[in-house]
């Protein structure tokens, strides 16, 4: 059974939207730009930037496409858990040894130039001792996981998927 | 000088994680401004309260 829910950008809803007149650009495949508030003509170029230059700065694939509140929202927020994740001594993963441990650094480089930054400049605790510590580990990899939800909803809006 | 120390209680961590987790879900899932908050606040209120359910289930399963 395929998940469908009113409102989100199935093909379904498109195909109904544009059935109903009031999406004229809702054939599946078909650039909506003008709807994404892009310039038309904006489907040239390289379709991938936003989606790299979301995950290397949090909300730049929104800013990239104009779409301003949601990229502060979500750079805000984003931001907000990584810094909190450090001021409270969560830890950066840096190696890899265990299954956990790879998981763990998987997370945090989804954090992009947040992850080498903080690396280069030796932040984050060595080793988490309080559960408030561990709990702060947890906010940098959700972070790194909701950075990358956030650039992949960048390159939707870029692709037309998304308006 | 040392980095800045942030020590919140539990709770107001899971406020914090819930409040931007569901800033993020409800801009990314959803299409419509409209929609965007109200699965957002959807979100956040199913975060906190399972919180809330599973830390009274743990308190009485110790006791």
């Amino acid at each position: 059974m395929r998940y469908s829910q009113s409102g989100m950008a199935t093909i379904e809803n498109k195909n109904a939207a544009a059935n109903s007149g009031s999406l004229a650009d809702a054939q599946p495949g078909a650039p909506s730009g003008a709807k994404m508030g892009v310039k038309s003509g904006a489907q040239e170029g390289f379709v991938y930037l936003p989606l790299i230059a979301g995950w290397l700065v949090p909300g730049a694939g929104h800013f990239l496409l104009r779409k301003w509140g949601r990229g502060a929202l979500l750079s805000g927020s984003i931001l907000a858990m990584f810094v909190l994740g450090l001021t409270m001594q969560g830890k950066l993963y840096s190696n890899a040894h265990e299954i956990l441990d790879i998981l763990g650094l998987a997370g945090d480089l989804g954090n992009g130039l947040l992850y080498i930054v903080s690396q280069i400049l030796g932040l984050g605790a060595a080793q988490t001792q309080t559960a408030i510590a561990d709990y702060g580990t947890r906010f940098i990899v959700v972070a790194g996981l909701l950075n990358v939800i956030a650039a992949v909803d960048a390159h939707n809006l870029r692709t037309g998927r998304k308006s | 000088m040392g980095n800045p120390v942030f020590q919140p209680s539990h709770f107001m961590a899971v406020v914090l994680f819930a409040l931007f987790a569901s800033i993020v879900f409800g801009i990314t899932q959803r299409e419509t401004p409209r929609r965007m908050i109200r699965y957002g606040i959807y979100c956040f209120v199913l975060f906190v309260g399972s919180a809330i359910a599973i830390s009274w289930l743990m308190f009485l399963i110790a006791r």
